[in-house]
């Protein structure tokens, strides 16, 4: 198949093209230069358009139990959003916790292309793995989780050498199908278990007695060393808690240089200024991002209603249980592996802390320089659902709207905030990169995110309007793997997407130590355990691609 | 898993069969027939061991090529107002595909057994809890209380594998664990541990148990209360149980739902649930919801994340609606609401309740009916006949299943899917 795409206004920030008029060319699902003198099969006039890359949203909770669980406990959520079956797409619902099929096809319906899940659990890894697979429309991939698992655990805190707990790292990584590293409050998951409730940077844990400043080091070299594309993906310490932008800070100091990916950090970056000891840190997490270019960050942008916050950080959920809304909620100790919260949020426009995490999280946005190192979340569903995206692009984009909407909320977290002063506009450049080529490239993902030879055909086609909100929510078309997907915002075709994964290079030998280790304190097998190449292909829907690792050149 | 090919032995095969997803069982298979040779017991023996009779399906009763059991499946459905789908023994991918089926046929999702799982579902979705899975229980139980069921009767190996375990990560003992049945005794002896102590038992009559329950959820926040006994038990005693589950550093409370089968058991749950949370204000604790066998927790976590909601579910207005009374399969056939019923059930032979409505079985060779089907298309068992994957009772661990061997039977995701694409 062989499709010409002509005329567009390409944004394709990978290879430094900022609105530039262009031919696109497709040849069997891929990019090419030229069709060579081959007359197109298709050809589509985009005269007129804006053309990226396909949207990638690198931390998105898309599969994996705590979603399920979230399902489960949210069915008037549900009954609120219901999606009928309508032309190829299958009946699901929406909303806060959708079911995957909606999820796919609204996502698919916005202009992306790929989402990652940044809680796999190694022991739910299948059940992520079985949820995404049941996405269509999207390329995805996991962050596997580790650092309150009692095998690792036991390794640091018996003295291991760091070799030894590489391995794992990366026996994890394969045994998951993994692209990624995820630690979720550091040993705090496994602290709650031993109850206790807080866990500082530098707090032991009640049982091992390391720290999270260790397990962080730990882990964060343990992917450096592998060659592992992205960096550690950290979920701090302390996540919600007053005060907590010093911990914050104290970690990206901690981390002595390393490559350090801290996610949804608007939820780390509160102070305990003013009357009601809660401010904005943002700025100082700003100035500390600027200045530490090993760190990259997403903010999990909240936005005002009614959601789910759905987390492995099980010692924080219980904490933050008495917030919920509705009244209900899960937390669950799992498999000495780790835990997860789940609890359903309101967040109000009027109310004082919601209002200034709102202003705290677009402060990050509009603080941060570099916008190859910071990305655009809500952590859905966490601070909102995926679907807010197009209104948050908005908030970027357009300061006069900012303005509107800052005049809204809770005027005492305004005043607080230094928003309203803040002049900054993303560029649609500086978006593309926000949204696909940052996320490509701190995923290791060299034929996605951009719009170059050799590139897989993930293309969204918009109409430029000055209501940029409207511009996002329904693209023209979508190309997956070259294939028209999505017209005029509507689903036209169906298809499956890929797992993205890193193999990185290890020791075998750890198996035997695991093997004993699963037969004495497990309960399953450990061949059992790991993930069969044949359980995510078997029903030839999706495909895996490994990526490459780049092990010893960063040792 | 290991195959042993000369012999025809697996070892490391796990049970499909059984909530708790033991994954030790060494079985042997020779020619269509199976054996379990080391770690079955009374549910997995059976579950594995069924022998295969039909392998052709049937039409009215006679022979059939598969083809035109579709068809004839197919023209039912197409006939049909209001289908209504049940059994759901089954594994992911039969799950997928039957789901898909209903959405399409604009019928209704309904577990035989969805009971059960509705009395902790209504809990969860009404005031949630705090839950724990088996290898916590393994490597960090101090007390375990038995909430008015009988575990080793619908779990014969819990005790054996997660309780009087040899060794946990913690240096703790597990002989000296500590068990306590509440509101009922135990049928067996599994819950006496290794050196010979019997659980502490404190039975009431079964319609105490509501009542037993809020006693307890009373005193864990501390109530004083007037009453001296509830259903015959002293209200010291229960204030013992409690305080001896706020001394411990992990507690669990179990109960298997299935058992509970009283009206409004949700509420019941819901006070034990509420024991737990008030407990961790102070200590650990956390509960243990058992159940599940023979798929029933797989197609429902399928369902969950395919339609936003975990059972009993219409697509008959063309959009996924849940509601455990009005879907509930037996009531939609005894009040004449339904007009079809396919029964589909891939690990499980209980056959399908005799109905006054065309019925179609998409189900296990050997199932045995009252009543002949107007078509029954016999398939294989994920984990004997097909690769496939079930859920373990406590939501989390979802297993690998293993073809053993090949006898020829198609698996039901196939005929459900050729039954769709038919329609």
């Amino acid at each position: 198949m062989l499709i010409k795409l002509t005329g567009g206004t390409v944004y394709d920030p990978a290879n430094g093209i900022n609105g530039q008029v262009r031919n696109l060319f497709i040849r069997d699902g891929r990019i090419v230069h030229s069709l060579n003198g081959a007359t197109p099969d298709q050809e589509y006039d985009l005269r007129g358009k804006v053309v990226m890359a396909g949207a990638i949203d690198m931390h998105t909770h898309i599969g994996g139990g705590k979603v399920t669980i979230a399902r489960n406990l949210l069915p008037e959520d549900h009954r609120a959003d219901p999606q009928p079956r309508r032309g190829l797409m299958r009946a699901g619902c929406g909303h806060a916790a959708p079911s995957t099929l909606t999820t796919g096809y609204r996502y698919a319906e916005m202009g992306y292309t790929a989402g990652f899940e940044p809680a796999v659990l190694p022991i739910n890894a299948r059940q992520a793995h079985m949820e995404m697979a049941d996405v269509p429309l999207l390329d995805v991939g996991g962050y596997v989780m580790l650092g309150s698992d009692d095998f690792f655990l036991r390794l640091l805190s018996s003295g291991s050498d760091q070799q030894l707990i590489n391995d794992y790292v990366a026996w994890t990584i394969h045994s998951a199908k993994a692209i990624g590293i995820k630690v979720v409050n550091p040993g705090g998951i496994s602290a709650f278990k031993f109850n206790q409730r807080m866990l500082d940077l530098d707090e032991k844990h009640a049982y091992y007695g390391v720290t999270p400043r260790q397990i962080l080091k730990s882990l964060a070299r343990a992917v450096h060393e592998l060659g592992v594309p992205h960096p550690l993906h950290v979920h701090g310490c302390n996540l919600g808690v007053p005060g907590n932008v010093e911990t914050t800070l104290n970690t990206i100091s901690g981390i002595e240089g390393l490559p350090m990916h801290l996610t949804h950090i608007q939820f780390h970056s509160y102070g305990v200024e003013g009357d009601r000891k809660f401010s904005s840190g943002a700025a100082r997490i700003a100035e500390a991002i600027n200045a530490n270019k090993n760190i990259t960050i997403d903010v999990g942008q909240i936005l005002f209603g009614q959601t789910v916050t759905a987390s492995g950080d099980s010692m924080r959920q219980h904490a933050n249980a008495g917030h919920a809304h509705p009244d209900k909620w899960v937390c669950m100790d799992i498999e000495c592996d780790a835990g997860c919260g789940v609890v359903p949020f309101k967040y109000r426009d009027k109310n004082f802390v919601n209002a200034l995490q709102w202003c705290i999280g677009l402060e990050t946005f509009l603080l941060v320089d570099d916008p190859w190192r910071v990305f655009l979340t809500t952590d859905h569903p966490n601070g909102a659902p995926f679907t807010t995206y197009p209104h948050l692009i908005r908030l970027l984009m357009d300061k006069s709207f900012r303005n509107d909407m800052l005049a809204a909320i809770n005027p005492d977290a305004a005043a607080l905030s230094t928003l309203g002063s803040i002049d900054r506009e993303y560029s649609l450049y500086e978006i593309a990169i926000l949204t696909r080529a940052g996320a490509a490239r701190l995923l290791g993902l060299t034929d996605r995110g951009h719009l170059g030879a050799g590139a897989a055909a993930d293309i969204t086609v918009y109409t430029e309007q000055a209501d940029k909100e409207k511009m996002f929510t329904r693209p023209d078309y979508v190309f997956k793997d070259g294939e028209l997907v999505v017209r005029n915002g509507e689903v036209v075709k169906v298809v499956w997407g890929n797992l993205h994964t890193v193999q990185p290079d290890f020791d075998r030998g750890i198996e035997t130590r695991l093997r004993d280790y699963f037969d004495r304190y497990h309960t399953m097998k450990l061949d059992n355990f790991i993930i069969n190449d044949w359980e995510i292909e078997g029903d030839g829907r999706s495909k895996i691609l490994v990526h490459p690792c780049h092990q010893g050149a960063r040792s | 898993m290991t195959d042993n090919t000369s012999a025809k032995v697996w070892e490391s095969v796990p049970s499909p069969f059984c909530g708790i997803a033991s994954d030790d069982l060494k079985i042997e298979v020779c020619g269509s027939s199976v054996r379990v040779l080391a770690n079955g017991d009374a549910v997995t023996v059976p579950g594995f061991e069924l022998a295969v009779t039909d392998t052709a399906p049937r039409i009215a009763g006679e022979p059939a090529a598969l083809e035109d059991a579709v068809r004839q499946a197919a023209a039912i459905l197409k006939d049909a107002r209001l289908p209504v789908f049940s059994g759901f023994g089954t594994d992911v991918n039969d799950t997928r595909a039957a789901l898909a089926l209903i959405d399409k046929a604009r019928g209704v999702f309904d577990q035989a057994r969805a009971g059960g799982g509705v009395r902790n579902l209504l809990v969860l979705a009404d005031s949630g809890w705090i839950a724990t899975t088996l290898a916590e229980v393994k490597n960090r139980l101090e007390v375990l209380l038995v909430f008015g069921s009988d575990v080793e009767a619908a779990f014969p190996r819990f005790f054996e594998r997660f309780v009087w375990n040899q060794e946990t990560l913690f240096g703790q003992d597990p002989a000296k664990r500590e068990v306590i049945y509440l509101g009922r005794a135990p049928s067996g002896d599994a819950a006496v541990s290794p050196d010979g102590r019997r659980p502490q038992v404190i039975e009431c009559a079964p319609e105490y148990l509501p009542e037993l329950a809020a006693v307890l959820s009373a005193l864990a926040r501390g109530a004083s209360l007037q009453a001296k006994a509830v259903g015959g038990v002293p209200v010291g005693v229960l204030q013992g149980v409690v305080d001896r589950l706020r001394r411990s550093s992990y507690s669990v409370v179990t109960w298997v739902a299935g058992q509970l089968d009283f009206p409004h058991a949700d509420l019941t749950v819901q006070q034990v649930c509420q024991t737990v949370t008030v407990l961790n204000k102070e200590t650990r604790a956390a509960v243990l919801p058992l159940g599940g066998q023979d798929g029933d927790r797989t197609a429902s976590q399928v369902c969950a994340w395919l339609t936003g909601y975990p059972t009993r579910v219409s697509f008959a207005r063309g959009f996924p609606e849940y509601d455990p009374y009005l879907n509930d399969a037996a009531r939609m056939l005894s009040e004449g609401e339904a007009d079809a019923l396919i029964w589909v059930s891939s690990l499980s032979a209980a056959p399908p309740p005799a109905a006054a409505v065309p019925t179609v079985v998409i189900g296990r060779s050997g199932m045995r009916f009252d009543k002949e089907p107007d078509v029954f298309i016999p398939v294989g068992v994920p984990g004997i006949d097909h690769a496939g994957h079930m859920y373990r009772c406590d939501n989390v661990v979802a297993m690998p299943l293993y073809p053993l061997r090949d006898c020829g039977l198609t698996s039901a995701a196939a005929v459900l899917t050729a039954i769709e694409q038919s329609l």
